[in-house]
């Protein structure tokens, strides 16, 4: 019953509608405020650190890469596992297994994982693929998230390293239009550097747009086709 | 579309700390680096509070701005989302403080049942 007027249901009131009890009518019935403070991330956090442990343990330093579709993730990576010994790759995608089979055929172990209708990896389903790793003799664990530049971002999925892909021909201002995903990045790669002259591509300007929106990152450009600038990027997943 | 799947958690939080009883209001603080957008959380809860106690429910929303911690100069300053440098310093960006959150805050439930 509502305490302020006395009716028997609060929104049934037998009186007219104008009356004058001290409350709006409709009105809503007192309340009070219970504190939660809960994340909601905290499950993915827990999973996440759960993975974080399970790396360690097994001696693994594990590299998130990020990027829109067709960056070129799964091509830099077909190439990586071949020149990188010791390493494998877990790979996203909403469907199909072609990115694993790509990868599988530079001999290193690639577990695909695909997620339906999400649109980014979660630590719950990294945890999944882990149980498939054959994780002696690893030292390297690179993970191909979904081709999203968006929602992958929330996610932490136990990696020691964030590197995000932005390749020359989808705009020097990308990181301007999509920022919370280079924040967070520890690299940056400027892939398909082959294609620079040919699509125009500004250097400068795209350099300016990752320092602003990603200060903490290191900068590379590479060519995974040409093989421009792999040292580099060997040098850097060896510090 | 990620924002439905953390919605549900927020939901499932509201839910359970109303422990059997009605929400109703969710209040839920959110970053702009959390990597949601306000109206699509929106929309999430529209879509899945109908059938749970947290039918009909206020959500109320809190944005926060991204807020910083210069180690260089010790300024703690707040921007714009993709311009991080230090107002007073010119450093190019520091330590993360705040602006990322995503969390359920509080919820209010009916004080006469
Ligand atoms: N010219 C050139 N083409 C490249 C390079 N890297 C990738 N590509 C091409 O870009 C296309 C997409 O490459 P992928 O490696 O499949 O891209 P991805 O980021 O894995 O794509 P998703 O997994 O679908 O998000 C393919 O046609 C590649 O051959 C490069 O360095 N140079
Ligand atoms: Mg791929
Ligand atoms: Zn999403
Ligand atoms: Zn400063």
């Amino acid at each position: 019953m509502c305490e302020t007027c006395g009716c028997g249901d609060p929104h049934n009131h037998p009186h007219e509608h104008g009356h004058d009890h001290g409350h709006a009518h409709g009105h809503p019935p007192p309340v009070r405020t219970l504190d939660v403070r809960k994340s909601a991330l905290e499950l993915n956090q827990r999973l996440a650190d759960q993975n974080r442990g399970w790396f360690r343990a097994k001696g693994l330093k594990v590299f998130n890469l990020l990027s829109s579709p067709g960056s070129g993730k799964t091509t830099l990576l077909e190439r990586t596992l071949r020149d990188v010994p010791c390493a494998a790759a877990i790979v996203g995608d909403l469907q199909t297994e072609n990115d694993a089979v790509r990868l599988r055929a530079s001999g290193a172990q690639a577990i695909q994982i695909t997620t339906g209708a999400t649109c980014h990896l979660d630590a719950h389903m990294v945890a999944h693929a882990l149980e498939k790793l054959e994780a002696s003799g690893l030292d390297k664990l690179f993970i191909e998230n979904v081709g999203n530049l968006v929602c992958p971002a929330s996610y932490d999925l136990g990696e020691d390293r964030r590197v995000v892909l932005l390749s020359v021909t989808e705009g020097e201002d990308k990181p301007l239009k999509y920022p919370v995903i280079f924040l967070h990045a520890d690299l940056v790669l400027v892939t398909k550097c082959d294609l620079a002259a040919a699509v125009g591509f500004d250097r400068e300007k795209a350099l300016a747009a990752i320092r602003q929106t990603a200060p903490k990152a290191q900068i590379l450009e590479v060519s995974a086709k040409t093989g421009a600038g792999l040292d580099a990027w060997y040098a850097w997943l060896a510090g | 579309m990620h924002e439905l799947s953390l919605m549900t958690n927020l939901l499932d939080d509201a839910v359970s700390a109303a422990n059997g009883g009605p929400v109703c209001a969710l209040r839920v603080r959110v970053g702009p680096l959390s990597g949601v957008v306000v109206e699509a959380l929106r929309f999430a809860f529209e879509a899945l509070a109908p059938g749970t106690a947290a039918e009909g429910a206020r959500l109320d929303i809190e944005e926060t701005a991204p807020s910083f911690h210069c180690p260089r100069c010790g300024a703690d300053y707040s921007t714009p989302v993709g311009s991080y440098e230090c107002p007073s310093c010119g450093s190019p960006g520091g330590e993360l403080r705040g602006g990322h959150e995503l969390e359920l805050i509080s919820i209010e439930v009916p004080d006469h049942v």
